[in-house]
């Protein structure tokens, strides 16, 4: 192959050499039939014979315009081109073609551009296949480095959002039995009054005889009690409900969307009885019993979080003085009886 | 990049000795932290704090410990990805040794600003290498002979390679290629990458 004009200095190519520089070539004769197809773009034709073929049952050249023949083709030479390979529709390739002397022949050059992955997973194309100057496998490289980047970048955004998660359910809960700590009541009794809500009912409960089980057997058994009254609690509200540890042995359990004072009742007499039930640790049955008071956001104009937690308060004080292991609605004559 | 070693430093840890071993190296190496995380940045020296308790539970030598991490970052599956980039470096072991040069330059297309070893390697006859590795933790250079004999192994090449003493404060180390395809090589085709 020859490549020059009457002015400039020459360059003869061997075959082989055109290979090696243009693994993605095409060389046509001056009739546009294929002469000889470079090693990657013969890895492209996947054991088709190309040679001898006319270039345009081959290829469609879309880009500068659509061209169908060798004289259209030389025209455009120099040029940049966008084609497609009927071995390969769907990637859309791009080029170049360069006549020769005297029109005798046309060699193009091909290079995948953004097509690059498409095509390098297709026909199964190593690093053997690109020419050293040819970028794209760098390209490639970029990208599955940036892949890769993006794939740890996303496992520690998890990881993040799952510790502040945990984070924030440990500083909610109570450590000892799992139940909501003052902090999450203090939270939920915040977004039910002050976020259009249901009228709920707040109860009060205080362990009665608890003191003596952890003078008597210590805190690890007065512990065990705990987590044991936490269960009842958790097995006799609702799902919806939410049951607080927010003291020694206190405990406030809210009712969503409850007004219903035979419902509370039920419940007050339903947790008493099951914390009523005697409780083995190691070889000792321990019994205790619970104060209940209750108050319902409903009997308020407008219901305050202290006014009401003051209020159950008062009602169970009441429980308490009327002989324990009782449950008590309060009444506004508790008010004056606690002056 | 320490991030990426102390992570694998970790994994090596729990994958090898398990997650008790790791909990102890991490309390005597006073960390303060639980995990370490590839992706982050951590203060020159803590890579070396960390295999120095690790080695004297283990009753190993630090740099015979960070060689086995440098092996297990290239070697074990979850690190896949990072094998796949290195074999981008070439076509057997010898290109990928020319490539180290270039190694620097391509991580930072992917992630500017990455601390990587730069590599100066030279040829001082037909066989034999001295690669110079320039870091900011010098005490690293273990955890790279590490892994540029895993990915010899990867390569299927036959080399010998120990640290020498160098000149200066960098890390040198000597390679002879015995035989530049002495196993076959472990798969890699340039379109199969799990994105």
């Amino acid at each position: 192959m020859t490549v020059h004009t009457a002015t400039e200095p020459g360059l003869y190519l061997s075959a082989k050499a055109l290979d090696a520089l243009l693994p993605m070539h095409i060389w046509l004769d001056a009739e546009g039939r294929v002469l000889r197809v470079g090693p990657t773009m013969s890895k492209l034709a996947e054991g088709e014979t190309w040679i001898g073929k006319h270039f345009f049952s081959l290829a469609e050249i879309r880009r500068p315009t659509r061209i169908e023949d060798v004289r259209a083709l030389h025209a455009v030479s120099g040029h940049r081109l966008g084609l497609r390979l009927s071995a390969m529709p769907d990637l859309q390739l791009r080029g170049q073609a360069l006549s020769l002397p005297d029109l005798s022949g046309i060699v193009i050059d091909i290079s995948f551009g953004v097509s690059f992955a498409d095509a390098v997973e297709q026909r199964g194309l190593t690093l053997s296949d690109f020419s050293p100057c040819d970028q794209t496998v760098e390209l490639l490289y970029l990208r599955e480095a940036i892949s890769a980047v993006a794939h740890e970048s996303r496992n520690l955004t998890d990881r993040l959002i799952a510790s502040e998660h945990a984070a924030q359910t440990r500083a909610l809960t109570d450590a000892l039995t799992g139940l909501a700590n003052r902090r999450a009541l203090d939270d939920l009794l915040f977004k039910l009054l002050h976020e259009p809500a249901a009228p709920f009912t707040l109860i009060h409960m205080d362990l009665d005889f608890f003191k003596q089980i952890n003078d008597e057997l210590g805190h690890a058994a007065g512990d065990a009690v705990l987590v044991r009254v936490a269960q009842v609690l958790r097995d006799e509200v609702r799902e919806a409900d939410v049951a607080a540890r927010v003291g020694g042995d206190e405990f406030v359990i809210v009712l969503r969307n409850c007004d219903d004072p035979m419902f509370v009742e039920r419940i007050a007499e339903r947790l008493i009885d099951r914390l009523e039930e005697p409780i083995e640790i190691g070889n000792e049955s321990c019994r205790i019993s619970a104060s209940v008071g209750s108050t319902r956001s409903s009997s308020y104009q407008r219901p305050d979080a202290d006014q009401m937690l003051r209020d159950a308060d008062l009602a169970l004080y009441a429980s308490k003085r009327a002989g324990r292991g009782r449950h008590s609605f309060f009444s506004s004559e508790m008010n004056s009886g606690a002056k | 990049m320490n991030g990426l070693i102390n992570r694998a430093l970790q994994g090596f840890l729990m994958e090898t000795y398990g997650t008790s071993v790791w909990e102890a190296v991490r309390r005597d190496a006073q960390l303060g932290f639980d995990d370490f995380e590839a992706m982050l940045r951590y203060e020159t020296g803590i890579t070396a704090q960390v295999a120095k308790a690790a080695a004297k539970r283990l009753d190993k030598s630090p740099a015979a410990l960070l060689e086995d991490v440098g092996t297990f970052l290239i070697a074990h599956q979850k690190h896949e990805r990072l094998r796949r980039l290195l074999r981008f470096g070439g076509n057997d072991f010898r290109e990928f040794l020319f490539s180290l040069e270039d190694l620097p330059g391509r991580a930072r297309m992917a992630l500017p600003g990455l601390d990587v070893p730069e590599f100066i390697l030279a040829q001082k006859s037909a066989t034999r290498f001295e690669l110079t590795v320039v870091w900011r933790d010098s005490q690293l250079a273990p955890v790279i002979l590490g892994a540029v004999r895993a990915m010899a192994d990867e390569y299927g090449a036959l080399v010998l390679l120990e640290l020498v003493e160098g000149d200066g404060p960098d890390a040198v180390m000597a390679l002879d290629l015995l035989d530049n395809e002495f196993a076959e090589a472990r798969s890699f085709e340039l379109g199969e990458a799990a994105l």
